[in-house]
């Protein structure tokens, strides 16, 4: 990874920020204090009014651009939209990414120590909300100093964070971007996690998610999340262009056993297994309980219409063709909803091949329009 | 703020109050919209397909949101703009008497600008048996994107079976200009056609509109 290449925000540490106000969580119970991990590149002005708060998907953590040493192998996971002329470009904006509340990578979380018992939080953490994230990221912004977001920024789980946030926290917010996002998942896509869930909570190792104390990860059950959800990252059209019904094999012939034969099986193992080795399965379990509770709307008598027009905050709305996960036709929900509480909204849906993920890909059609909204609010915000 | 604004675009502008709520279809690069909410502090969206366009009108701070004019306007409630404006598109649509009623469902009124195919240039060509290329019409019939092309006499008959009232009318030139010829006889001469359109009123009715449209079916 070459640090020095034009555009990247180069050697990046991570703090830890320890919050140490009280926050009640949706589920009732409270957290006196709790710790977040937190990334941060560009300056923050003398106005202190250029901050930008990129919040992260299921996956995700607060290392979002460059990289931690020179010899890392890859650089954050939104290094392509984050950095100096990029279209969060780090010489306007001072942009601010953090491990989420529950995550692994850091920050308060299962695989963190409890205080109060001295042992793994594991399946005793609560299980957090989007709401509850938003809370603990306004405390997070008290912390830093920063009374007001120039703009919220998240893809999939993360711009249900932006769009919470704008509800929220109406005054503290001038601009909010959903991106491949959802104004509340799909059975089809609770029917998902639900499926991912059951892979880890049968695996053996599981332990009742206290498998810290097993010295053992239900490393089974967490793989075959990765790859049930990875499947649905990606489009039909991309999985067949990328491995069609190749096999390993070159001599083309059958093995006629369960061995790892075509090239999709070899691809989603990897996946698999490159992210049990970087993820937290009670961590996962949590994510996706997030995002199936996500629905700003239930506060508002299930209308989102009303919940929208609380929202102060400009929007900017954006889905991608090939996604069938958070489909275009969705963003469309929130696009609808927002004109309708007659919120200022800009839209549009990028032609895409990858699917879901290519919320994460620099896609020109993609950088150019993310680049130009966010130039007007680096300009706004006088940045 | 905007000099080079297009004379039909400026004209439109004087067609709307300050401080309406307007939805532009076919927005371009939001032009319109920009100049509109500066001069008169119209708040609104604006519709476009091309993803250039879109960058574009999204880099002039103007709201757009990318969608397909021809798959409806499902996304807007009944009544909740003061205007629906839709500049050159009409032409290009799958069915304008379906936009043009769904604009009317969508607005309060409706403004809407198409090419004349009743131009001289237009009938010359047809009377020498070709379609025509002209410099309002300028591509070959096998690649144009105008494949609903229409009159002003056709376009009025329309609105008069629809019921719609014609509220304003400017018939311009190629200059998008108000010339004597025009007055003399607008259906010949009229390159680009405004209209301003009410909701349809119980039964079609006469008034001044209708008796423009006596005079251009006699052009």
């Amino acid at each position: 990874m070459d640090v020095h290449h034009a555009g990247s925000v180069g050697i990046v540490a991570p703090r830890k920020l320890v919050i140490e106000r009280p926050l009640t969580l949706d589920c009732g119970r409270c957290l006196p204090r709790h710790e977040l991990m937190v990334e941060t590149y560009g300056e923050l002005n003398r106005a202190r009014s250029n901050a930008v708060l990129v919040c992260h998907a299921l996956s995700g953590d607060h290392h979002a651009a460059g990289v931690h040493a020179a010899t890392d192998r890859k650089p954050g996971w939104w290094d392509s939209a984050i950095g100096p002329g990029k279209p969060i470009d780090t010489r306007r904006f001072h942009v601010v990414c953090l491990n989420n509340l529950g995550g692994c990578r850091g920050s308060t979380g299962p695989n963190t120590i409890n205080p109060d018992t001295g042992r793994y939080w594991g399946p005793d953490f609560p299980i957090v909300t989007v709401r509850d994230w938003v809370k603990s990221q306004a405390l997070l912004a008290d912390a830093l100093g920063i009374e007001r977001w120039a703009a919220v920024i998240g893809g999939s789980l993360g711009g249900m964070q932006a769009l919470q946030w704008a509800i929220d926290f109406p005054e503290r917010v001038a601009h909010a971007l959903a991106i491949a996002a959802a104004p509340r998942i799909s059975a089809q896509n609770i029917a998902f996690n639900e499926i991912a869930r059951q892979a880890i909570l049968s695996d053996p190792d599981f332990h009742a998610g206290r498998y810290y104390e097993h010295g053992v990860v239900p490393s089974r059950g967490l793989k075959l999340a990765r790859m049930l959800g990875h499947i649905t990252y990606l489009s039909d059209s991309a999985m067949r262009n990328r491995f069609g019904r190749l096999l390993r094999e070159s001599d083309g012939r059958f093995n006629f056993n369960y061995e790892v034969e075509f090239e999709v099986e070899s691809y989603l193992r990897h996946q698999g297994q490159s992210f049990v080795e970087r993820f937290d399965a009670n961590t996962y379990l949590l994510m996706t309980k997030a995002l199936d509770y996500f629905d700003p709307a239930r506060d508002y008598g299930d209308d989102l219409v009303a919940a929208f027009r609380r929202a102060r905050a400009k929007f900017l709305v954006l889905a991608f063709s090939s996604d069938w996960r958070f489909s275009p036709a969705r963003s469309r929900e929130i696009v609808k909803a927002l004109v309708a509480a007659e919120r200022e909204v800009s839209y549009a849906c990028i032609a895409s091949q990858l699917g879901h993920d290519d919320f994460l890909m620099p896609l020109p059609e993609y950088h150019r329009v993310l680049g130009a909204y966010l130039a007007r609010v680096a300009q706004e915000a006088g940045a | 703020m905007n000099a080079a604004l297009r004379p039909d675009l400026a004209l439109i502008c004087d067609w709307i109050a300050p401080g309406a709520r307007i939805l532009d279809l076919g927005c371009g690069d939001g032009a319109l919209l920009a100049h509109l909410a500066h001069t008169r502090g119209v708040r609104g969206y604006g519709l476009e397909i091309d993803a250039e366009e879109v960058a574009a009108a999204v880099a002039r701070g103007v709201n757009v949101i990318q969608a397909d004019i021809d798959e409806g306007l499902a996304d807007f409630a009944d009544g909740s703009f003061d205007y629906v404006v839709m500049t050159q598109a009409l032409q290009a649509l799958a069915r304008p008497d379906r936009a043009l009623a769904e604009m009317l469902r969508v607005g309060r009124e409706a403004i809407v600008t198409f090419p004349n195919f009743g131009h001289w240039r237009a009938r010359l060509a047809l009377a020498r048996g070709r379609m025509p290329v002209t410099p309002a019409l300028p591509a070959a019939w096998y690649e144009t994107r105008n494949i609903h092309l229409c009159t002003v006499a056709d376009f009025e008959a329309l609105c008069r079976e629809r019921g719609w009232p014609v509220l304003e009318r400017a018939l311009l030139d190629r200059a998008h200009r108000r010339g004597p010829a025009i007055a003399l006889f607008p259906g010949l001469f009229c390159e680009i056609a405004l209209y301003k359109l009410g909701r349809p009123r119980a039964a079609p009715q006469g008034g001044s509109a209708a008796s423009a449209t006596d005079s251009l079916a006699r052009t």
